[in-house]
């Protein structure tokens, strides 16, 4: 097994062709303890800029579900310099484009603008970091803004917040890890602008963000402007980050969710993976071995599984926003499927499970294998070509590890991965040991 | 230390009024700087002999070519729309001499993925393809153009799960709303065809998909457009040469020019039980190739086109009505619209309605400011340059460009069109083409709920 492993792996390498990808990374701290990114392109006639602050959904407090989005909403409700809409009106009239994004362990800030705009687009972060305004009318708004946000992509959609709402109470027992990161009306109703000003006093502070600039700018001008922007923003300590680590389940938790808009049940398995803190070639084995399972139309599921009718969609991956390392330890492997009616939920998962136990005993083939890491490292090119996700990427891996240079070396690191280390990384995926969801069309007739 | 240093820096809670107010005051915003103006990128392009054109950009930056292929697709009959979905979901399966998963085995050896999408305009091939294996996808592609297998197999399969994620689709109220809007403002034109009847499409079987491949899967009227990490000169005689098989004696059919849009009164649709309502408003609009276009993209910006604009500041800032509201000009041949979207809370429909025409008539009657102009005019000149900055985006651009039937010309002077638009003419296209007696749509929505509210406002048809 061994030897034979060896061998193989050797051969696979020699096929890769695949160029990595060479962003330049410098990295500083202002005196504040904001930490700066930067990774220039010249020519490239746009300029992103990013801050991450170290606070999602899991810091959320008790009776608060929702809280962290619903504070990014209120960053964007003017400060001391910029009246209410002020915020959207510079970032457009500068030909720019913005958003923002709560995440389990992070919120960020972001925009997009011709490179004339560098300079403006620091000066906007800089100035809600040091004084945003919030106001009991803007909260109120805000509350109602965000609450049309949840009907339109959960309550008012077929399998609205599947899996990434309905997966982690099945999965986790703590509050932080398993609660709803949107929030509950009841909940977001109850905010205060008084729990608005500790949010933002706990966890908006510089030495709790990281100020990532990516695009067409000299880097040194661009470190002075950042420095003369955010200098302006005083230091308060970043707040003691708390453990949200918690045991793996011992059993299979298994909940019914009644989805009445939904037209063809679905399901979703979850397995904890390894803390990629600790273990990072560990949790890449599992983004390779989600390739070897569902990228494509010779991925193992789609050949035994979609192909075969069982079911219309399958897919298994690390990550439940939609991508692997965008969350600390404890992070989630997610098998999901939307199947037929004719097969049962435990039918389909057999069949899924069968596979990766195909995969658990005999690894995937040296090529198959190759193909898994030539088709993500291709995709993480493609989407890391623009450069407002270029800079979240570079921010959020600098956030979560502390190394925005993972970019460049994920592709080296996953073509050190071996059939064996896929094979390892299906084992752990212990069909005895995780949380199934199951969502059933139509209403709950109990 | 530090640890100690920062406990003892802990602050007494400041209130948030506090937070809003520092010792400065209001700090000065930024000009914008100065900066090179950016290269216009190397480009070739040429018709070959089989009449499909090619054009081949350079932009480096990731290792990649993106590659589109468009080819006008019009059809007269529904069942042809039904057969067109099935064709673009098993074109990619197969051809006469590789099964389905070795030609997605050979993707994957040269990190490309390419699928295939339809709409009632074209048949889209669009994938991307690191650098060193495009000579390898050309000829997959033409492959998979010219010997497409069909196999009843996964044609079969593919028809199935289509049928089942149709029946999915129509459960999601957008597309609902979609297909209603399409309904009010085309009626029975194909362009109306986005979404093929489930029943129809399952009906469909290999031959009538292979039949349709060969007579309407041509190069003529065709555009293959490549961009990313190449040589212009040599990309253009490398698909020249790949492509030269590719051959039939007609080109491909264009869609038929819809009809036009009349304004008129709203049409409610009733979903049952839905907690939001789906608004959808239209009116005519022009093209590209229209003098009126620049100034008309400017004043949808002003009115709803971008998150300043005067509706998105007034039903969702303002009023908390939607989380999103958006409006934009879409394209056919010969013809283009105006779309007005949002959804809203159910028991804010009318309301959300009224302030939507009050905006409406507002730019329509009278004149939008110098700097709503101006921040409109930078927005449109930002988002291209920014649309154009990825491979991707770039790629995209140029083959809608293409299909709409202008050039790398049209891209390259329309941001000095844009320059060149005054305040003036935003007030008269505004004039023509937002006035609210041009607008017709519909609301989609829980009929208990949102009628009698609707019915107050009036110019609503309850369908």
């Amino acid at each position: 097994m061994e030897t034979s492993t060896g061998v193989t792996a050797k051969r696979a390498r020699k096929q890769r062709r695949i160029p990595p990808p060479q962003f330049p990374i410098e990295r500083h701290v202002l005196d504040n303890g904001l930490r700066v990114v930067l990774s220039p392109e010249r020519g490239a006639g746009v300029v992103g800029i990013a801050v991450h602050y170290d606070v999602g959904f899991r810091s959320e407090p008790q009776g608060r579900t929702g809280f962290a989005h619903l504070f990014e909403h209120l960053m964007f409700q003017g400060s001391e310099s910029l009246p209410k809409l002020e915020h959207f009106r510079l970032v457009q009239s500068s030909g720019g484009v913005f958003n923002g994004s709560t995440h389990f362990d992070y919120t960020d800030y972001y925009e997009v603008l011709p490179a004339a705009g560098l300079e403006r687009g620091l000066f906007l972060e800089a100035d809600r970091m040091r004084a945003p305004m919030i106001t009991a009318e803007n909260l109120a708004n805000q509350v109602d803004v965000v609450s049309e946000e949840i009907r339109l992509n959960v309550l008012n959609r077929p399998y609205g917040g599947f899996p990434w709402i309905l997966l982690p109470p099945v999965l986790f027992n703590s509050f932080a890890n398993a609660h709803n990161g949107y929030g509950d009306f009841v909940d977001l109703k109850a905010a205060t602008v008084a729990d608005c000003a500790e949010f933002f006093d706990s966890y908006y502070t510089p030495a709790n963000a990281v100020l990532t600039v990516c695009g067409d700018f000299d880097p040194g001008m661009a470190l002075d402007l950042a420095g003369s922007h955010f200098a302006d923003v005083p230091h308060r300590p970043a707040p003691v980050r708390p453990s949200f680590a918690e045991p793996g389940p011992s059993a299979v938790n298994r909940v019914v969710h009644h989805d009445e808009l939904a037209t063809a049940p679905a399901l979703a398995v979850g397995w904890r993976l390894p803390d990629p803190a600790d273990d990072l070639p560990g949790y890449l084995a599992h983004v390779l071995l989600g390739g070897v399972l569902s990228d494509g139309e010779a991925s193992r599921l789609q050949e035994h599984v979609v192909t075969e009718g069982l079911a219309t969609q399958a897919w298994a991956a690390p990550g439940l926003m939609g991508g692997p390392l965008e969350s600390r330890d404890p992070d989630v492997f997610v098998l999901g499927a939307i199947h037929t009616p004719e097969h049962t939920a435990d039918e389909v998962i057999d069949a899924c499970t069968a596979q990766i136990d195909q995969v658990a005993r005999s690894g995937p083939h040296p090529d198959e294998l190759n193909r898994a890491l030539i088709r993500f490292c291709s995709g993480l090119y493609r989407e890391n070509d623009d450069i407002g996700t270029r800079t979240r990427s570079l921010g959020g891996l600098e956030l979560l590890y502390g190394r925005a240079e993972l970019l460049n070396e994920l592709p080296a690191m996953l073509a050190e991965i071996t059939p064996a280390d896929v094979a390892g990384a299906a084992r752990s995926l212990d069909p005895e040991r995780c949380a199934v969801l199951e969502i059933r069309c139509g209403p709950d007739d109990q | 230390m530090a640890r100690t240093a920062a406990g003892r820096r802990r602050t007494v809670a400041r209130t948030a009024e506090q937070i809003a107010r520092t010792d400065i005051g209001p700090r000065p915003v930024p000009p914008l700087m100065k900066v090179r103006a950016s290269r216009v990128p190397a480009a070739e392009s040429a018709v070959l002999d089989n009449g499909l054109r090619v054009v081949a950009v350079r932009r480096p930056g990731a290792p990649l070519v993106e590659v589109r292929l468009r080819i006008p697709f019009g059809g007269r009959t529904e069942l042809r729309a039904a057969r067109a979905e099935v064709l673009a979901a098993s074109a990619m399966l197969g051809t006469a001499d590789r099964d389905r998963f070795q030609v997605d085995m050979a993707l994957a050896d040269l990190g490309a993925h390419l699928d295939t999408a339809v709409d009632p305009q074209r048949l889209l091939y669009s994938g991307s393809v690191l650098s060193n294996g495009l000579p390898d996808l050309l000829g997959l592609l033409t492959e998979l153009l010219t010997s497409p297998a069909y196999r009843r197999r996964d044609v079969l399969g593919e028809r199935d799960r289509l049928v089942e994620y149709l029946r999915l689709a129509k459960a999601q109220p957008g597309v609902v709303a979609r297909m209603a809007l399409q309904h009010r403002r085309f009626g029975d034109h194909p362009a109306a065809w986005e979404m093929p009847d489930a029943e129809l499409v399952n009906t469909v079987g290999p031959a009538a998909v292979g039949g349709l491949h060969r007579r309407s899967v041509v190069p003529d009227g065709a555009t293959l457009v490549l961009v990313g990490d190449l040589q212009p000169g040599k990309a253009v005689g490398l698909a020249a040469a790949t492509l030269a098989g590719w051959a039939a004696d007609h080109p491909a059919t264009t869609l038929a020019t819809p009809p036009p849009i009349t304004g008129g009164p709203v049409q409610l649709v009733h979903r049952n039980g839905s907690v939001q309502s789906q608004v959808r408003l239209t009116a005519p609009a022009v093209g590209r190739g229209s003098p009126d276009y620049a100034a008309l993209q400017i004043a949808n910006l002003v009115f709803g086109g971008y998150f300043s604009s005067r509706l998105v500041e007034n039903i969702r800032e303002d009023k908390g009505y939607t989380y999103s509201a958006h409006s934009a000009i879409e394209f056919w041949p010969g013809t283009a619209a105006m779309t007005v979207s949002f959804d809203c809370a159910t028991d804010a429909t009318a309301a959300a309605l009224l302030e939507t025409r009050y905006e409406l008539g507002r730019i329509a009657l009278t004149a939008p400011g110098a700097a709503e102009v101006e921040s409109a005019r930078n927005y449109a000149l930002g988002s291209l340059a920014i649309s154009l900055a990825t491979q991707a985006g770039y790629a995209s651009t140029v083959s809608a460009i293409h299909g709409a039937g202008q050039d790398l010309q049209w891209l390259r002077d329309h941001p000095a069109r844009l320059a060149a638009v005054t305040a003036d003419e935003v007030a008269a296209v505004s004039a023509k083409y937002l006035a609210p007696s041009a607008f017709t749509g519909v609301v989609v929505g829980d009929r208990g709920a949102v009628e009698a509210s609707l019915q107050r406002l009036g110019d609503v048809d309850p369908g």
